[in-house]
């Protein structure tokens, strides 16, 4: 018998020959996330004078399959803010759980009704609601966001996103941002991510090419625009749905609607496109 | 105090031989000299009170808040030692939190009323530790709808989760109080602080747990709130106080399932009603005495 007690209950050497631990030791690379699983397509938002409006459509698509049809990919944060999500669906479903907390816990610190909360939190209960002072506004959940987004790349673990952020900044004028899985962040008056940065983006560039522009625009304008841009994203883009969410972020709070659908299609121009199916010509 | 020279109150982890824990004892004087809190149940929600009592003429008016949320949809008050009181919150916090974690969901007024006796209970059970010095009211409405999972992203399947008997209802308006013992009980009405003995009693006299207790509204029990502190107060032993006061209403109330401070203008005509009913009573004695 074996007097070593590491040896007791193995293969015995002798016998078996020396015992092969090479798989339990992996030399390769941490491999989490390389790739999104199921996930959702554009989310595009374009600033107007008092706000800003955002739509995504309501697909979770696995791989090319529509998997899941009424997914809400829009997240309002402290009825002042929405965050659009474009990307892995599961890494939404954590970041949206993150805010979830994130926003309990400001509004322990804001509300008044706080047991730390000095001199600072003595408002008025009827002070209006909306990005009051001390909460966080949307550009500073935006700033915590790329900060979150670039850390977890930095660890070789990104959140597989590309994040639309809109509400108002801390001189309560409408803001709107982008970050994305590399913790890539910028600021426009319009915004679109996946397909919606090749297809809508030039569409809402005609009406709000610059700040200027889209302090002109009014909400039924804007409005407007991101439904014409739904439904060329829907044309084009293979992984999308007709039906959408409508987000509209005012000082007055944050209007979100799920059940959008796209009306008055015209496929017409489905006829003249070359190259793709079964033509023959 | 009996106690006093025994030698039994001099640890918390050690009985008196008639079977009494002094350290808890005095947590309940200790307790009996803060301002009043009360908490009302009632059909459409709860409505939390407490008499602030002014301690400095430099403390800014309707700072310092001393009723605090939890999680969104609860509230606690308390009466007592107030450093005791916000390490109770920051615990109760905490734990919302981690029943969010757990189970993706919000965490219901029973639940947290269990976690917070259990957690007030272990301070009475070591050397080291001494009981907390408050009595806290919990109040809270737990959703009678199918509570949405934190981070869900569809709608579900739409004829609604399976299990549920026909007719049977869910959630409701919950009002627990927490003991320095650990105690807890579920209430129609609770009171604590120093003016609770005449505060429980106007309790009783709103007929909470009866038929009749359907009837009263929220606003009522705002004003019955009010009332009720106002009552509580001693005038003579005590300085000016201030009136705080919370409500949380179910989903189709004012509040939308949220803990939040009642609404300047109501509190305001609840006090305004308050000093009103102390006056007419003043009269009637008076009357009295002359007769």
């Amino acid at each position: 018998m074996d007097h070593r007690p590491q040896a007791w209950g193995r293969p015995r050497d002798d016998v078996y020959g020396p015992y092969d631990a090479s798989y339990l030791h992996n030399n390769q690379p941490k491999t989490a996330t390389q790739s999104p699983i199921v996930t959702g397509t554009s989310v595009i938002a374009i600033k107007f004078k008092d706000g800003v409006v955002m739509a995504a459509d309501n697909l979770a698509s696995y791989g090319s399959l529509a998997r899941f049809t009424d997914v809400k990919r829009l997240r309002p944060f402290l009825s002042t803010s929405v965050v659009g999500f474009g990307g892995d669906v599961s890494d939404m479903q954590f970041l949206d759980r993150h805010l979830n907390e994130l926003a309990i816990d400001e509004a322990y610190e804001a509300e008044g009704c706080s047991a730390g909360g000095l001199g600072s939190s003595a408002q008025e209960p009827d002070a209006s609601p909306g990005a009051s002072k001390g909460q966080l506004n949307a550009a500073n959940l935006h700033k915590y966001l790329t900060k979150l987004m670039y850390r977890r790349r930095n660890s070789f673990d990104p959140l597989w996103n590309q994040i639309l952020v809109a509400g108002f900044d801390s001189a309560s004028a409408p803001f709107l941002a982008s970050v994305d899985l590399r913790g890539t962040a910028f600021t426009s008056p319009s915004l679109a991510t996946g397909y919606g940065a090749m297809l809508a983006q030039p569409i809402m560039r005609k009406y709000a090419a610059t700040e200027e522009d889209a302090a002109k625009l009014t909400r039924d304008d804007a409005v407007r625009v991101v439904r014409e841009c739904m439904k060329v994203l829907f044309y084009r883009d293979a992984r999308s749905l007709d039906r959408f969410s409508l987000a509209v972020v005012t000082r007055d709070g944050v209007d979100i609607s799920e059940d959008e659908v796209l009306e008055q299609q015209s496929w017409a121009f489905a006829e003249r496109i070359r190259g793709y199916g079964t033509q023959t010509v | 105090m009996t106690s006093i020279g025994t030698g039994y109150d001099l640890a918390n982890s050690i009985f008196s031989p008639d079977g009494r824990n002094f350290q808890v004892e005095y947590a309940v004087k200790a307790v009996e000299n803060g301002g009043t809190s009360i908490g009302i149940r009632c059909k459409e929600g709860v409505v939390l009170a407490v008499e602030k009592i002014i301690t400095s003429k430099l403390l800014k008016p309707n700072a310092n808040k001393r009723i605090a949320t939890v999680d969104r949809h609860l509230g606690i008050v308390y009466s007592g030692m107030i450093p005791d009181g916000r390490h109770f919150v920051d615990r109760a916090r905490d734990e919302a939190r981690a029943w969010r974690d757990t189970f993706k969901t919000p965490i219901a007024t029973a639940d947290l009323a269990s976690r917070m006796g259990g957690y007030m209970q272990a301070y009475t059970l070591y050397q080291s530790v001494r009981p907390f010095g408050i009595t806290a009211i919990i109040g809270g409405f737990d959703p009678s709808t199918d509570l949405p999972v934190d981070g869900e992203v569809g709608r579900g399947p739409s004829c609604g989760a399976g299990g549920k008997v026909p007719g049977k209802t869910f959630g409701g308006p919950g009002l627990y109080m927490i003991e320095p013992s650990g105690l807890y009980w579920g209430y129609y009405g609770a009171a604590t602080g120093k003016g609770r003995q005449a505060a429980k009693a106007e309790l009783e006299k709103l007929d909470l747990a009866g038929p009749g207790g359907e009837s009263l509204t929220l606003e009522q029990a705002v004003k019955e709130a009010a009332r009720i502190i106002y009552v509580a107060h001693d005038d003579n032993k005590d300085k000016d106080f201030e009136l705080e006061m919370t409500w949380i209403s179910g989903p189709d109330g004012p509040t939308k399932g949220l803990h939040q401070e009642v609404p300047r203008a109501l509190r305001e005509e609840a006090e305004r009603l308050a000093k009103k009913a102390l006056e007419s009573d003043d009269e009637d004695e008076d009357g009295k005495m002359e007769e």
